[in-house]
């Protein structure tokens, strides 16, 4: 991550320009570092080459620490901490405490998921985002390519490709 | 992603061979033969169980009723949620859903036989299941006067005298069939229609008549529920009890609507329809067999944990049987441990193999869910699963099959002229 620090962006107008150009670039043996777009392109991530996010791992695991967390604490309270009679039930009934099994569940797999993503994408709070370019966020797509990763191909080839894909401007972002 | 939209053949129809009917008929006579074996078995084997003192005692044929009753409701459930899931796509204007509308539709074909076996048999097995049905509860000077079933008798027999004729009932039963029977003719007349004139007129006009059905069906499906299986426990009531045998039907008509679509695709045909029209399918049976456990378990819970003995007794007949708790135990296992282990994944939902064995056990355990509504009520300890049921399953089933995929064979397979059919065959997710 540390030579992560200069890139050269390519500016486009329109997603359909933008993913016929990540398809060609691609075929060209550039690796792209990221593609910034104000709002989702479908199919983005397919011709970007993503591997299927893992977040339902981490829901499902996350899940099971709610159930586990769950039924063991009410058998703990219940049955052994402070056992009660409850409409004449067992102290340890199963039925009763599936609704709060299912809502630690839910709960969990949720915060989980949110927390995970949070950290896998670098949103956590003291997680410094990195902008390629203010329009970003407006009208404009913006092909980001690292250019250490590429040094093969080198800065003007990769600037030439980008115009020749549609890119309406090229620039350069360099981070510390 | 770009599909080319050429070469799909539109006017593609299944065709039903012989060899296919073949096997459905020698499902069908195996069936038949097991029904008649366990028949005979229960004539002269059965009969030793004889109710201590009660007034009425088992009698073999109770048990063939019980059966017959259990499959009638069962396979009309599949029949309706086919044009029930028919009508939704055009209510909720949905895209995806196309190029299978007319699998979904052919269920409806059952329907007509559905009801004239359902109308008949009730009159068949009347007394036999429907405790209700006894004129003697409804006599005040009579020994087996019951005052709960006397309040709930106008139900029944309106506008008749009580423990007479159950015209209300019939009525509901007759205007029932004949209304579903309307829809299903109508919606599958104006697809057909729509085929041979095109334009975006039609799909209006369904979509109109979808509404009113949906509207129709929220009603007759919660008070067949109430009729059909519900008035078997008579003294027993419960509010979720519409609910809960539509959601079992819903995800037993689901899953067969998934079942003749992947059988379709293997055959052949349908290759508009790709893994992602498979993957909503195994989506909604995914989600529907949740939400029939969350049906099933709101109404098991509430009743468990208030413990009032007149809505208790209806669990305590089946949880405290040696014959029926197992399965509760099937029922839960097959209905929603097993699809929802096995279809949380995403790739489970895009596989049909993944989705064959799930929708099968789930029609088979959804079978078992309509069990345990009737027997307990109706055979008492003389219940239970053996041949019989097993013989009668396995006629129904195919009579099914070939009633329905007899009906696919008569009309193109995809509605051609449907003006979404474009937006399914780019359905990605």
């Amino acid at each position: 991550m540390e030579r992560d620090k200069n890139f050269i962006l390519g500016v486009y107008d329109d997603e359909d320009v933008l993913m016929d150009a990540v398809t060609q670039i691609r075929k060209t043996g550039v690796k792209i570092h990221e593609v910034y777009s104000p709002f989702p392109v479908h199919g983005l991530d397919e011709v970007l080459g993503y591997r299927r996010s893992r977040l339902p791992i981490a829901a499902f695991i996350f899940g099971l620490i709610g159930t586990t967390l769950a039924l063991t604490m009410q058998f703990y309270m219940m049955k052994f901490d402070w056992p009660m009679i409850i409409g004449g039930k067992d102290h340890a009934s199963l039925p009763a405490f599936i609704p709060v099994t299912f809502e630690l569940t839910v709960l969990l797999a949720a915060f989980g998921m949110v927390g995970v993503f949070m950290v896998a994408s670098n949103l956590k709070p003291w997680g410094q985002a990195r902008i390629f370019d203010l329009r970003i966020t407006d009208d404009k797509h913006v092909m980001a390519i690292d250019l250490a990763n590429n040094a093969s191909i080198g800065e003007e080839k990769l600037a030439d490709v980008l115009k020749l894909t549609g890119a309406t401007e090229v620039n350069k972002k360099s981070f510390e | 992603m770009a599909h080319s939209t050429t070469n799909y053949n539109l006017d593609q129809k299944f065709e039903f061979t012989a060899a296919l009917k073949k096997s459905i008929m020698t499902v069908l006579v195996i069936g038949a033969v097991i029904l008649a074996i366990g028949i005979v078995m229960a004539m002269f084997g059965g009969g030793h169980d004889h109710a201590e003192g009660g007034d009425h005692a088992y009698h073999w044929y109770q048990r063939l009723f019980a059966n017959l009753w259990i499959n009638n409701v069962y396979f009309t459930g599949i029949a309706v949620i086919g044009v029930f899931f028919f009508a939704i796509q055009y209510a909720a204007q949905a895209g995806w859903s196309a190029g299978i509308l007319r699998v979904m539709l052919s269920f409806g074909y059952w329907l007509p036989f559905a009801a004239g076996l359902m109308i008949v048999s009730f009159f068949i097995v009347n007394h036999d299941l429907f405790h209700w049905t006894h004129s003697d509860l409804f006599d005040p000077n009579d020994s087996h006067y019951d005052k709960i079933i006397d309040g709930k008798g106008s139900y029944f027999y309106w506008p008749m005298e009580k423990g007479t004729f159950p015209l209300f009932f019939v009525i509901r039963l007759v205007v029932f069939f004949g209304f579903w029977v309307f829809f299903f003719n109508k919606l599958k007349n104006l697809s057909f229609e729509e085929d041979i004139h095109g334009g975006t007129s039609y799909w209006g006009q369904i979509r109109k008549w979808s509404a009113i059905f949906l509207i129709f069906f929220a009603v007759s499906s919660s008070i067949s529920a109430w009729d059909w299986v519900m008035s078997i426990d008579t003294h027993w009531f419960s509010t979720m009890f519409g609910w809960y045998v539509f959601a079992s039907w819903f995800v037993a008509g689901l899953s067969a609507i998934t079942l003749v679509v992947v059988f379709l695709r293997e055959r052949g045909y349908l290759e508009m329809v790709n893994e992602n029209h498979i993957h909503d399918l195994g989506k909604f049976v995914f989600a529907f067999s949740i939400f029939w456990t969350y049906i099933w378990f709101s109404q098991f819970l509430l009743i468990y944990y208030a413990n009032i003995p007149e809505e208790s007794v209806y669990f305590v007949e089946r949880l405290e049987s040696d014959v029926y708790s197992p399965f509760i135990f099937v029922n839960l296992v097959l209905n929603f441990f097993l699809p929802f282990l096995v279809l949380m994944t995403r790739d489970a939902k895009r596989h049909a193999i993944f989705l064959k064995v799930v929708c099968s056990l789930i029609i088979l355990g959804h079978w078992f869910d309509f069990f345990l509504m009737v027997q307990p009520g109706t055979l008492g300890q003389n219940g239970g699963f053996g041949l019989m049921e097993l013989g009668m399953f396995l006629v129904y089933g195919s009579a099914v099959a070939l009633v329905v995929l007899g009906g696919l064979a008569k009309k193109p397979l995809i509605a051609k002229n449907h003006p979404m059919l474009e937006e399914s065959y780019h359905h990605h997710i």
